[in-house]
């Protein structure tokens, strides 16, 4: 699609969405910071009744409603602000969606079920595949709309205006489906491969939001299209079927049976349009949005995005710099502690008509005295991260694998109560792959597990180095890794990937001892039959416990890990 | 005021409004959970259920919805001894809600206002003697999740804070929903739902269509749609009540003991408290189905919903704890 098209696409999206914002959820707006975004936003505020803007990082009360601390201490009495979303109907612009927490996802996504009359234009600006807006949110948008790449000179100011919008608005009551229109988009969605059925429950708000705009009573056929580009091709996670694997048999032996099959339909697409099924319809308006590239996007998109979702849990804990709260207690006021308002005035609260006796002058409201200071406080523990380094080479034998993978499993299950989030990196070949990204999900470690490649030679220092990366990524986000690495100790692949032991053992140490210089807790365990000198000596490097476990099964090497983390 | 979508009005998912039912009949089987995909009606189930249950009586005013004067707890003030009936209340708890609103908490304006120390009710004392229903459980807080533990299981809310020193009953049913891609729930938690519920979207078409249709006729043929469903939700009522009142005359075989007995042991379910939830969910669908003994038909239909979360996880299993009480259920009821 040229850039003008996908920008007329966009001014589409933004007008349907002001005359069905509680139908249509909102808009999932994926795109950097720029002019093109800041044009499609500011047309958009002029058709929106209530935009109001939400600051990252904002508090729950001032989202959701809950006490107004300050008008609560100048009155004296308790008061209540409704928030954000308390007031009426509001079309929420949440900038940084990439960055909200699963929690607070989850919270929006429970008022937008609500159907409170609110919407929400997520500004997703992540520049990487896997930033991006929480699945859950994403699924209750009907729009999805990317202005990746698009000029300010290939975005002309947006052609609604509010009368336009308006009158819409008192048609779309009155708008209906065609009869088969339901039938059209449910078939469409699913050959498009979306699971979910709000896409074409969205998708039909859509089209009748379509009709309004033009004023029609009926949705036709041209709104089910752009309906369909709009909402679900976005969402499609496979060309229609026909388009890639039962399409090219019939090329290569074009014989009787489809013939028979092609050349009616042929007919019938020249001759009486009409008579064509209204899906094929569809999805030929959604493959000629599709991007070409569609499949080797999704392969590139997959993996990070289910990482994404499968850190979910951990990410919400993110860096625990909130911890578990603790009861507060009280203290004094040093300009470091949080004070905790709340608590300090139900502290100075049953006091006050003692007080007030004691001080029948003080011009103040609440009399709140120094000992009534209650202080924040909470349990910094934060969450550990098993980094699971797994030698996959061909010496290391498939066998081997098989335990590593229950390990990983068996430490996850357990996950849970102790806190830990697994990760698991692979090394074979000429170099590491990262399998499993760090995550407490067993749904996610079994899709990813199952799929461990083995065999080829044995990249040792590309394995380390992998961990390396990995570690001081996590801790960045406030996890404490811990590396496990798992080998037979032949490392016979260098860093650059050239089959040569002398230099490959170098460049492993070399990255065992970046490592321990990083101050990396770690074990060694000597998969091989007989314990490796080397694997020893690399250890010692590492300043890491080194455990030699021949024919160690899953739930043995399990025990270790766990024992030599405890001890 | 529009009402929620109906529940006998929901396509498909009849494992998911199975466990329902069965929990509107017996409460005592403890609570619901439900996991899978994203829009596969879950919490639409949740709220349709709301408006299916039949009416409790309680004691007007009373916080924590007590059914005799007697029963109103102390710290309640004003509470008369009128009866009156009201919907079962079904209470949301949102994520990221403060402890103070789920146990209660000292009433700040009371004490501000007056220098009064009153208490000020929370979610659990509101849920009590109805549900208490969490979205994403898997990502609620710990710290809240231990509350609930400890309040589900004494079936009691003991306050102990800001020098209140106060108590009051909270027996709810559980109904948890979440998504498992999102992560795990704790063993812990996990046990205390009394059945549990894979869904997911429907994969045969004409389901699907028929779904996005109803769906559609409730947002746009309000009146009409609701009109035919809500007949359908009242006789469904009417059945539960039905079997409310049956349930304590059925006949318990000791052949049917034994086989949950055995089935249990069979699958190394933890403790006993999944034989004693897969018995009262069994006893539950002969109440339903109107029979007057619970047999291995019944125990067959409830099985995986009463016992597939109180595997001990076995994560080199690929098939799966559902398949897994399949297997053992043809087995050991052959």
């Amino acid at each position: 699609m040229d850039p003008v098209e996908r920008w007329a696409q966009a001014a589409t999206a933004a007008a349907l969405l002001a005359i069905d914002p509680e139908g249509l959820g909102g808009l999932w707006l994926r795109a950097r910071s720029g002019p093109a975004r800041d044009r499609l936003l500011a047309g958009l505020r002029g058709l929106l009744t209530a935009p109001r803007r939400m600051p990252p990082g904002i508090a729950d009360a001032q989202l959701f409603g809950g006490v107004d601390l300050a008008a609560t201490l100048s009155a004296g009495q308790l008061v209540r602000a409704p928030g954000l979303l308390g007031s009426g109907p509001v079309a929420l612009i949440a900038p940084m969606a990439e960055r909200m927490t699963p929690g607070l996802a989850a919270r929006l996504a429970q008022t937008l079920d609500a159907s409170q009359g609110h919407c929400l234009i997520a500004l997703d600006e992540g520049a990487e595949p896997d930033e991006r807006l929480a699945a859950s949110l994403a699924d209750r948008l009907a729009l999805h709309i990317d202005l990746d790449g698009l000029a300010l000179a290939d975005c002309p100011p947006p052609a609604f205006d509010a009368e336009e919008i308006a009158r819409a608005r008192t048609y779309l009551p009155h708008v209906r489906l065609g009869p088969d229109a339901h039938a059209a988009l449910t078939v469409a969605a699913l050959r498009l491969g979306i699971d979910s059925l709000r896409a074409p429950l969205l998708a039909a708000r859509a089209a009748r939001a379509l009709a309004a705009l033009d004023g029609r009573d009926t949705a036709d056929e041209d709104d089910l299209v752009t309906a369909t580009e709009l909402v679900l091709a976005p969402r499609a996670t496979r060309f229609p079927e026909e388009d890639t694997d039962e399409a090219e048999p019939p090329q290569d032996a074009p014989e009787p049976p489809p013939e028979t099959d092609a050349a009616p339909e042929d007919e019938l697409d020249e001759t009486d349009p009409p008579q064509r099924l209204p899906e094929e319809i569809l999805l030929q308006a959604a493959k000629a949005v599709l991007p070409p590239d569609l499949l080797a996007r999704l392969a590139a998109a997959k993996a990070p995005k289910t990482a994404k979702s499968g850190a979910g849990a951990g990410a919400a804990k993110k860096g625990n710099r909130r911890g578990r709260p603790l009861p507060s207690r009280p203290g004094r006021i040093d300009g470091q502690s949080r004070i905790d308002l709340v608590a300090t005035l139900r502290a100075a609260a049953p006091w006050q008509t003692i007080r007030r006796k004691l001080t029948p002058d003080a011009p103040q409201k609440v009399l709140v005295r120094s000992e009534d200071i209650r202080l924040r406080r909470f349990e910094e523990k934060s969450d550990r991260l098993l980094i699971f380094a797994v030698d996959a080479s061909g010496s290391a034998a498939l066998a081997r694998l098989a335990e590593a993978k229950g390990a990983v499993e068996l430490m996850l299950a357990e996950a849970y109560a102790r806190r830990d989030h697994v990760a698991l990196i692979a090394f074979r070949g000429t170099g590491a792959d990262l399998l499993l990204p760090p995550t407490r999900s067993l749904v996610q470690t079994k899709r990813r597990l199952a799929a461990l490649p083995g065999g080829g030679g044995t990249p040792l220092a590309a394995g380390l180095r992998a961990s390396l990366d990995l570690a001081a990524l996590s801790k960045g986000r406030g996890l404490s890794p811990t590396i496990a690495l798992l080998t037979d100790g032949r490392a016979n692949i260098a860093l650059d990937g050239t089959a040569n032991r002398p230099a490959a053992a170098e460049d492993a140490r070399a990255m065992a001892r970046a490592l321990r210089a990083q101050a990396t807790p770690s074990i060694v365990i000597d998969m091989g039959n007989r314990p490796q000198a080397q694997l020893r000596d690399l250890a010692g490097d590492l300043a890491a416990p080194y455990i030699p476990m021949p024919r160690a099964d899953s739930q043995r090497l399990s025990t270790a890990v766990t024992a030599a983390l405890d001890s | 005021m529009t009402h929620p979508f109906p529940f006998s009005a929901i396509v498909g998912q009849s494992e998911m409004k199975q466990a329902m039912v069965l929990t509107a009949i017996d409460p005592s089987i403890g609570g619901v959970l439900v996991f899978g995909d994203r829009g596969t009606g879950k919490s639409t189930s949740v709220r349709a259920l709301a408006a299916l249950l039949p009416e409790i009586d309680v004691v007007a005013g009373c916080p924590c919805n007590s059914a005799t004067p007697a029963a109103v707890p102390d710290w309640a003030e004003g509470v008369g001894t009128e009866i009156v009936s009201k919907p079962t209340p079904v209470i949301d708890l949102p994520l990221g809600a403060t402890e103070d609103r789920v146990v209660g908490a000292l009433d700040i304006e009371r004490a501000l206002t007056r220098g009064e120390k009153a208490f000020e009710p929370g979610l659990l004392a509101r849920a009590n003697r109805g549900y208490l229903y969490i979205d994403e459980v898997n990502l609620l807080e710990d710290h809240i999740v231990d509350l609930l533990l400890d309040v589900a299981v004494s079936g009691e809310n003991v306050i102990e804070r800001e020098g209140l020193s106060i108590r009051h009953p909270a027996r709810f049913v559980l109904v948890g929903s979440g998504n498992p891609e999102e992560g795990e729930l704790r063993p812990q938690l996990l046990d205390r739902f009394g059945l549990s519920v894979e869904v997911a979207s429907p994969n045969n078409i004409d389901d699907r269509i028929e779904v996005i249709r109803r769906r559609d006729a409730y947002e746009m043929d309000y009146d009409a749609f609701m009109a035919h469903w809500q007949g359908e939700d009242a006789s469904l009522r009417k059945r539960i009540l039905e079997a409310r009142k049956i349930l304590r005359a059925i006949e318990t075989p000791d052949a049917t003991l034994r086989d949950c007995a055995e089935l249990c042991v069979a699958l190394g379910a933890d403790g006993l408290r999944g034989e004693l939830t897969l018995l009262k969910a069994a006893r539950a669908v002969a109440a339903y189905s109107g029979a007057e003994t619970v047999g291995r038909e019944h125990l067959r239909t409830i099985a995986a919903s009463a016992l597939r979360h109180r595997l001990r996880r076995d994560p080199l299993d690929e098939a799966g704890s559902t398949t897994r009480v399949a297997r053992v259920v043809d087995s050991v009821l052959a």
